[in-house]
């Protein structure tokens, strides 16, 4: 609910740069920015992109991917202690006996669930928060498929690689570009409300680094809408589903497959044995552990959980250290900082402008090649906007949206977005708003291959916990589409592997196995992980909390 | 309404709030918070930890219903606590899961009409239009005006009307007929989006070549590319023009459906 707009939202020093983007505005509504050139491009990330910063990198000292790096925020979850005692716990009482298992209640979770019960599975659905808590809830602009005659698949698989900068698995490529089209098959199939002309042609828009026009939206409320039909779904197909239940360790059987895991009720603090013949991971990424700092766009959950597992249990990483900064954050006012903008705004004409009224990037580059240029902009060029807070941003003139479109384009193309402005007393349809990049999303992740498997038997894993489907850069609407895709062949192949696994001896023998190179690695003992929640509490707060028994007594 | 509580309550709070501070009431217990806070930080600031009533923190998932009131009124008021900044004298209280009753149906099984509403609720003809709903919704959404195109079985405009539903419930919550507005909303978009909205053509005329397999040899012959021509088939590839979007392109789905 909107309070009562008294007086300018904007600090006066804020209007006057607005005047300066007001006075270019006709100018530049017929002015394009050039596309910048291969090597332009590459010495633009070199240099600005955060992935490169110096020093925020380290090694990965143990498991599957020693060798590699990841970044502080990260390892420091991966190289860490199980939450429970793997030679302690007592698993010869199973509380729960399913086919399959799956792990997290987003859009690839839900999928997978759906998928595999349909194949006759029995599934039971684990989920930290609510079904349906995660960020696929989250993404406002679409989700790519190459449905239109002018856009053959393959036209999508050049793009993908191409944004990706040619480091994506082909295979994964593949699989994502193929099944695009069934996706949107079986979306509309269960009523999913996307966006059509008259005659039931889907409305489809240029996204960041499409060749075509192939992002497929629900007003601004696309994730929201695929997110709620599933989990709808998942109701009425009677799933068995776990909400305030988390998995903090896998269970692996004597061949060394994977056999299920162990659940915490966060609720009740209680542990619970889960075995099942096939598991599936789909618990998203990690923006709320807030590398460099950044703020983040994501969901409250989005702490790595499912990466942390998967790798205990011999699943090696791809480009654990390419991090998607999504280039338009909220960068004002405070209450919204990190927030998303979604990239529909650049994608329906609005131009990214300096504190001199000047574009100086083409809004639609990829996403990592328009955050380093806002980075640049901000820093080395000192050219960005100060808000009260001493954070800089740069104007996305969403106004030229209105003016390209017509007046009530904006509520109408895009309501959550002018919803969310209107309630900071910020009419975006009149007036820029100041965006800076923000931790989007994680381009790497596990390992798998194109049947959504990955290096540990019986272990599928979906959606932005896997890696190599977007090399060291996604493409704006592919994550709807790549959960979708992989969680329906997650969903599959669980099932039909499943048919032929028999439930063998459970045992966290890998964790045992795991400790022992953490301690020889010399990794402090107190860090333990999955995280779980992120840790919002004041300085203050954990001081007073210190020696602490439980309320209900001593354990 | 809880009394105020004395001396070092929370986390000290005061009567008088220290400058940049503002004092609201958890549940009814002070705490003294900074002012610019949302209500989900103050929270946070106050020392608890969010497992309940946290979802998204940007407005989109409904975990965070809030029923508030500020001192010396009355007035219950409703806000997204991930989206609403906290005001001096909030007392607080979050509706993160109200039990309303979801029907179970099979979507292949209905048809898009009035008796399929009412057959999974029939409690939702019985409102009495009082518009609490409307005044209770966090996305400010036409709720009785949908409720009211629903009970005329018009799937579409109900689809439309209730489209930007973020399911938190708090029209349930207050509805004195015990309807559950958000669940039938979701019903009539999915009865929409399957079966009043005209199927894309083009998606059929692309499913009949995938299922020939018209597309693998192109793909396949890109894999084993080098990757400098592949670079190169990039660098050079034509970007369709984004020309100037048409009055339709700008519209949503039920506008440009058969809605008229």
């Amino acid at each position: 609910m909107a309070n009562q707009p008294s007086t300018d939202p904007y600090p006066k020093h804020m209007r006057e740069a607005i005047k300066k983007v007001e006075a270019t505005r006709t100018r530049r509504m017929s002015e394009d920015f050039p596309v910048l050139s291969a090597d332009d491009k590459a010495s633009l990330l070199k240099k600005f992109h955060p992935d490169h910063k110096a020093g925020e990198l380290v090694d990965i000292k143990v498991g599957p991917s020693k060798g590699e790096k990841s970044f502080k925020e990260i390892e420091s979850v991966i190289q860490a202690y199980s939450r429970v005692d793997p030679k302690g716990f007592d698993l010869s009482k199973i509380d729960f006996d399913v086919d399959v298992l799956v792990i997290g209640g987003g859009g690839a979770g839900s999928s997978a669930a759906l998928v595999a019960n349909e194949a006759g599975a029995k599934v039971l659905l684990v989920t930290k928060l609510r079904l349906g808590d995660a960020n696929t809830m989250m993404a406002q602009g679409g989700i790519q498929a190459a449905d239109k005659s002018n856009d053959p698949p393959s036209q999508h698989f050049l793009d993908v690689m191409g944004g990706g900068h040619y480091h994506n698995f082909p295979e994964l490529v593949k699989a994502l570009v193929l099944d695009a089209p069934y996706v949107m098959k079986w979306l509309q199939d269960l009523g999913a409300m996307f966006d059509k002309e008259n005659d039931g042609t889907y409305i489809t828009i240029h996204g960041g680094g499409t060749s075509r026009k192939r992002m497929h939206a629900a007003r601004d409320y696309s994730g929201a809408e695929i997110m709620r039909t599933l989990k709808d779904e998942v109701i009425n197909k009677g799933i068995e589903v776990l909400e305030f239940s988390s998995a903090i360790e896998l269970l692996k059987d004597e061949e060394g497959k994977c056999a299920g895991a162990i659940l915490y009720n966060m609720e009740t603090e209680e542990h619970f044995v889960c075995r099942a013949k096939t598991t599936v991971i789909a618990t998203g990424g990690a923006g709320r552990l807030h590398v460099q700092g950044f703020p983040t766009s994501n969901h409250y959950g989005a702490t790595a959980d499912g990466i942390v597992l998967a790798y205990r249990a011999g699943a090696p990483f791809v480009f654990m250290d390419a991090i998607q900064y999504h280039p338009t954050g909220s960068a004002y006012p405070e209450q919204i900082l990190g927030l998303l903008v979604t990239e529909k705004v650049r994608g329906l004409g609005a131009q990214l402008i300096n504190i001199d009224g000047d574009q100086f990037v083409y809004p639609l580059e990829t996403r990592d090649v328009v955050s380093s240029a806002i980075i640049r902009e901000c820093g080395e060029r000192s050219k960005g906007t100060k808000t009260l807070s001493d954070v800089y941003g740069i104007w996305l003139d969403s106004p030229m949206i209105e003016l390209k479109h017509g007046k009530g384009a904006i509520k109408k193309a895009l309501p959550a977005m002018a919803r969310q402005y209107e309630r900071c007393d910020i009419d975006m349809t009149k007036d820029p708003i100041l965006i800076y990049p923000t931790q989007h999303y994680q381009n790497g992740g596990v390992k798998i291959n194109a049947d959504a498997e990955s290096d540990v038997p019986n272990l599928f894993i979906a959606g932005e916990a896997t890696g190599g489907v977007h090399g060291r850069n996604r493409l704006m609407g592919n994550s709807l589409l790549d959960i979708l895709v992989f969680g329906r062949r997650a969903g599959k192949n669980a099932a039909a592997r499943s048919k032929d696994t028999k439930a063998g001896k459970l045992s966290m023998n890998h964790v045992d196995t795991f400790h022992k190179e953490l301690k020889s690695a010399g990794i402090p003992e107190d860090r333990i992980s999955p995280a779980l929640l992120p840790d919002y509490r004041r300085p203050e707060t954990v001081e007073r909390q210190k020696g602490q028994v439980p309320l209900s007594g001593r354990v | 309404m809880a009394a105020k509580t004395s001396g070092k309550a929370g986390n000290a709070a005061v009567d008088e709030s220290p400058a940049g501070m503002v004092k609201i009431y958890i549940m009814g217990k002070q705490y003294a918070v900074p002012e610019g806070l949302t209500i989900q930080k103050a929270l946070e600031y106050a020392g608890l930890t969010l497992l309940r009533g946290c979802g998204c923190r940007g407005g989109f998932c409904g975990a965070c219903g809030t029923v508030y009131r500020t001192e010396g009124d009355y007035k219950l008021k409703v806000a997204l606590a991930c989206q609403t900044v906290v005001e001096d004298g909030m007392y607080l209280t979050q509706i993160p899961f109200y039990p309303a009753n979801k029907a179970i149906y099979d979507i292949e099984k209905l048809t898009p009409s009035l008796e399929s509403l009412v057959q999974a609720y029939p409690e939702f003809m019985r409102c009495v239009q009082c518009n609490t709903c409307r005044k209770v919704c966090p996305q400010d959404i036409e709720v009785m005006q949908y409720m009211a195109t629903a009970m005329r079985g018009d799937i579409a405009k109900t689809a439309d009307l209730s489209f930007d539903c973020i399911m938190c419930g708090l029209c349930a919550s207050r509805c004195p007929a015990d309807t559950v507005q958000y669940y039938v909303g979701i019903l009539a978009r999915r009865l929409y989006g399957k079966y009043v909205a005209p199927e894309a053509k083009h998606l059929a005329d692309r499913l009949g070549e995938l299922d020939t397999g018209k597309f693998d040899k192109e793909i396949d012959d890109m894999i084993k590319m080098k990757q400098e021509d592949l670079r190169k088939l990039y660098d050079t590839r034509d970007i369709e023009p984004a020309e100037e979007t048409t009055e339709t392109e700008a519209v949503s789905a039920t506008e440009a459906g058969t809605d008229k």
